[in-house]
């Protein structure tokens, strides 16, 4: 039996609800169990910590004083999301190395009653704990339905690797445990060089041209190697390729169609999971196509249209594309 | 107080006086310590000048001082200047005390009045313990006139020539099938661009037929007891499953062998051999061996094409590893180097993108021998590259992998840049953090390359990837690197990237230097006894370290460094018997309770446990005087000559002046 505290993290809630539901899904069959830490807050994502540095640590540390407390026969802290994961290891590990820190940190925390002792817990990801706890042969040996025949890219994204302050991956520039893996789950795993790069993070809020740079090379790159999709570990990877891959296109004047799932998601499948059951349906670039090559059917939810608005006021330019920029240029 | 005690302090022009007031200390010692027996306190400018030691010398003789105590540098630099000096006197050596207040004291201090009252607790404390040494004479033990020299590279071949000509014999013992070592891999060497085999070869036959020379290939060393002078080795000689007597190197046997293995050795991982077979054509000496693990007969039990086609039986699947044991008097290791793993820097791709060369598949690539006979070409094996990219200091210079520089990287990116341009005409490119072109004509050749239009850009490279961008860079692989002289990012598309990987010690060069009671730097090189003056020799006598083995080098430097450890190995045999120093350990028998807990600390293999009479035994001629087992001893059963607890305990009163507080209170 396998057993860990889970740090869900906003987003499993939210935009990466299929990840959460697809998690659920696998639970059983690997005989994981995984105990919510109560009363977790948001661990402050990638902007906080460039704010304020105290606070940004005793928010995240608040969510590990609250795991050790929990702790009953486990000190192990999972996290699902590649952000959320690197900061409860960070907050761990500073705490430690810089006592200075730790006390503050320790201060915060003491007005709600609380106190972390640093390097109590292990904060591990969930495809950490999946590949070398649960091991390769227990999943191998949970598949019903090979993926044999569904060309993937594995795509671990910029934050799980690196700094890895525990010495826990692979390797850090090209890590392959997500490789092995969906290996393990029998699909076509194409090598995929930019498995490592940015996927533009919030740069879709603050700079989006910038994004959409790091978008396109991503997508081009998996289109090129004649990936059916990408398969991600990450929330924030998952949302920037899906969520604006129609935008990047728009911007490029390209026409990408690069589904993006969560590994859960497949191991679900894998596992014999309808594809309504483990959140398949609702990404923005539709699966359905490239899961139609191992016979899987993910069946049409017919959405109300939005009613539409009224148009109201003086009609607006057309938005500005990098494609036009050019040919006026040219002009 | 019957000794008369004489205290010479040096300014060492300004590198004590100018932090310590050595008037000062001079004439406290004189005022304070007299009654210590301290009867004259000087100073001079240069003490190890030869106007210094005769100021020694003439105090002994005239004031018949019977202890002296020099506060100066390092016992490690001129203990023995001053040593001889008061020998010369007629003083027992042993009655001389260094103080060093330059490299403790004024180096490194910089308040000159604290710096001064140290200086003084040194030197009194030098001063009580100078009283309680006793003198000692030198131990000397005969010297074997023969030598072992542990790997055959070209450090290793030019060391035993030079001995073996002088006369003397020498076991010159190789891992490997051959001799010849890395530089039989090579193509060119720079900067001259000679023929490295051309070069190489003349120097391994010589050494092949040397009537004084041994040659032990497919051995390892596997065990050194013994001490300077009388070293007892024990060299695994593996089995071949030749019969040496009858082969004649025909090479019958590797034409007919069925089995094809990649060759990870001498072709780099780039190029097959057979099961038996001889590394290449040249080897010396010119027998095959069988490789066991690989060798259908070993496996199956059945083939042995060698045999039935050997046109003179001399294949002999019987054969047994054999031990030979050897007396020798000196040991010179040139152990070479390992090349460093370019896979584990993964974000250059080598191991996943098939055109990523390792400087070593290059050298391969490039040699005439090799297996696509010198032509440049992709991993296909026919593409000629139009476009090749060279990567400098690749797990060298990076806090990621090994600090130090690998010194031939530069060089070698060098050649390989003038052999893709002549051979393929490619445009070549040359990725450098600093170009490092030092020694005799070097420079002249980076300057050659660079006028052979080969193109440089400084800059560590971050990735080697082949996620192409745009039509540019499609079926690419494309360098991503700051280019700091334009000071901006590049994209540079290239079909083939050649890492010029740094060195690294050898996977096993700890465990060897256990054997041999040597010690490995923070690195992992072996450690010279002195960085500048010292380069060949080890803090354990009669162990000589060339080559690789020491530190990243060339060939120029590593054939030097091989000849110099020879002069070093024959002055020791033609002196016939060496001298040791008499500080040493040794066990008190009565005390000692049999525990063993020293048996196994001693880094020189001095110590032996007495079965018989239960109690542990050191060999005075293998002690080198380290202290470890004084120390260790929960009995306080061993004692250091020269280091006795009166001594020690002597020296610190002197140094917390306690000295005085007794002398006042008196």
């Amino acid at each position: 039996m396998n057993k860990y505290l889970l740090y869900p993290g906003c987003s499993m809630d939210s935009s990466a609800k299929a990840y959460m539901e697809s998690l659920n899904s696998i639970v059983e069959p690997l005989d994981l169990h995984l105990e919510e830490i109560e009363d977790w807050n948001c661990c402050g994502a990638t902007e906080y910590l460039g704010i304020n540095l105290i606070p940004a640590y005793s928010l995240i540390a608040r969510n590990l004083a609250l795991a050790a407390k929990q702790t009953s026969d486990t000190r192990t802290v999972v996290a699902p999301c590649s952000a959320c994961y690197l900061n409860l290891a960070k907050a761990d590990y500073y705490m430690q190395e810089r006592p200075t820190l730790g006390a503050k940190v320790n201060e915060a925390l003491a007005a709600g009653g609380l106190e972390y002792k640093a390097g109590t817990l292990d904060v591990r990801h969930l495809i950490d704990v999946l590949v070398y706890d649960v091991g390769l042969d227990a999943i191998r040996k949970a598949v019903i339905h090979p993926l044999s025949g569904l060309k993937v890219v594995p795509y671990m994204g910029c934050m799980l690797p690196r700094p890895d302050y525990q010495h826990r991956w692979s390797d850090h520039e090209h890590p392959t445990e997500l490789d092995d893996l969906l290996r393990a789950l029998g699909a076509d795993v194409i090598d995929y060089p930019l498995t490592t790069s940015c996927c533009g993070g919030h740069m879709t809020q603050i700079g989006p041209e910038t994004a959409f740079e790091l978008i396109h090379r991503l997508v081009s790159d998996a289109d090129e190697r004649g990936a059916q999709m990408m398969v991600t570990v990450c929330p924030m990877c998952q949302m920037n390729i899906d969520a604006y891959q129609n935008e990047m296109n728009h911007f490029f004047g390209t026409n990408f169609h690069m589904p993006i799932l969560f590994f859960t998601q497949l191991m679900g499948l894998a596992f014999g999971r309808k594809p309504n059951e483990v959140g398949i349906g609702v990404e923005l670039v539709s699966a359905r196509n490239a899961l139609a090559h191992i016979g899987v059917e993910v069946p049409v939810t017919e959405e109300p249209a939005a009613p539409r608005k009224k148009d109201e006021g003086l009609p607006m330019p057309r938005r500005w594309t990098k494609h036009e920029g050019k040919k006026e240029a040219v002009k | 107080m019957t000794e008369r005690v004489g205290v010479y302090v040096c300014h060492c022009g300004s590198n004590i006086a100018g932090t310590v007031d050595v008037v000062d200390v001079a004439n406290w010692a004189a005022e304070k310590l007299g009654r210590q027996g301290v009867i004259i306190a000087r100073e001079y400018k240069f003490m190890c000048s030869s106007l210094g030691q005769e100021l020694i010398e003439k105090d002994i003789k005239e004031l018949g001082l019977t202890r002296v105590v020099v506060a100066a540098c390092s016992p490690h630099l001129h203990e023995k200047t001053f040593r001889t000096a008061a020998k010369n006197a007629g003083l027992n050596p042993y009655l001389v005390e260094l103080a060093s207040i330059r490299e403790q004291v004024s180096w490194v201090h910089s308040d000159k009045a604290v710096a001064t009252a140290k200086a003084k607790a040194v030197v009194s404390g030098a001063v009580s313990r100078v009283i309680e040494n006793r003198p000692l004479e030198e131990i000397k033990v005969p010297i074997n006139p023969n030598t072992l020299v542990v790997g055959g590279g070209i450090a290793g071949i030019q060391s035993a020539l030079e001995i073996a000509n002088a006369g003397f014999h020498v076991y010159l013992v190789e891992r490997e099938p051959s001799i010849g070592g890395h530089m039989a891999q090579f193509d060119k060497t720079f900067p001259t661009l000679d023929c490295s085999a051309c070069i190489l070869t003349p120097r391994m036959v010589e050494a092949g037929t040397h009537p004084n020379i041994t040659l032990l290939t497919w051995s390892e060393v596997t065990n050194v007891a013994g001490y300077v002078g009388n070293f007892h080795v024990t060299i695994k000689k593996k089995a071949r499953f030749i019969n040496e007597e009858l082969c004649t190197g025909c090479g019958i046997c590797q034409e007919k062998c069925p089995k094809k293995v990649i060759d990870d050795v001498y072709e780099a991982g780039l190029g097959y051999r057979k099961a038996v077979y001889t590394p290449f054509a040249q080897a010396v000496p010119n027998f095959p061996v069988m490789d066991k693990e690989n060798c259908t007969y070993f496996i199956k039990g059945t083939c042995k094409a060698c045999e039935k086609f050997c046109p003179t039986g001399a294949i002999d699947f019987n054969q047994q590893d054999e031990m030979l044991h050897i007396d020798v008097g000196n040991i010179v290791l040139a152990t070479g180097y390992d090349l460093f793993d370019a896979r584990r820097v993964s974000n250059y791709g080598y191991g996943r993108l098939p055109n990523v060369f390792t400087s070593l598949e290059f050298e391969r690539l490039s040699n005439a021998a090799g297996p696509t006979s010198g032509n440049i070409v992709l991993r296909d094996g026919k593409t000629t590259p139009k476009s090749v990219g060279v990567i400098h200091c690749v797990g060298s210079r990076d806090k990621n992998f090994n600090n130090y520089c690998s010194v031939i990287c530069c060089m070698q990116g060098l050649k390989f840049a003038h052999l893709v341009h002549e051979r393929t005409g490619a445009t070549v490119y040359n990725f450098y953090i600093d170009m490092r072109t030092a020694y005799k004509a070097y420079d002249e050749f980076y300057q050659r390359v660079l006028e052979e239009g080969t193109l440089f850009v400084r800059g560590k490279v971050a990735e080697v990837t082949n996620a192409a961008r745009n039509e540019r860079e499609k079926g690419k692989l494309i360098i991503q690197v700051e280019d700091t002289l334009a000071g901006k990012q590049r994209r540079i598309p290239v079909d083939m990237v050649i890492l010029s990987s740094g060195l690294q010690p050898r996977k096993d060069a700890k465990e060897v230097g256990k054997m041999f009671g040597i010690s490995c730097s923070m690195d992992g090189w072996f450690t010279e006894k002195h960085p500048k003056l010292d380069p060949v020799s080890t803090m354990t006598e009669g162990i000589y370290i060339v080559g690789c083995a020491q530190g990243p080098k060339d060939i120029p430097s590593s054939v030097a460094q091989g000849a110099a450890a020879s002069a070093r190995v024959l002055d020791k045999i033609l002196q016939k018997e060496v001298a040791l120093e008499p500080i040493k350990a040794s066990v008190n028998k009565e005390m000692c309770s049999g525990c063993r807990i020293c048996n196994g600390l001693c880094p020189f293999n001095a110590i032996a446990f007495i079965e018989d009479d239960k109690v542990t035994e050191i060999n005075p001629a293998l002690c080198q005087g380290c202290g470890t087992c004084v120390a260790a001893c929960p009995a306080g059963a061993i004692s250091g000559t020269g280091f006795s607890n009166e001594q020690i305990i002597a020296q610190i009163d002197g140094l917390l002046l306690r000295n005085l507080e007794v002398q006042e209170a008196v």
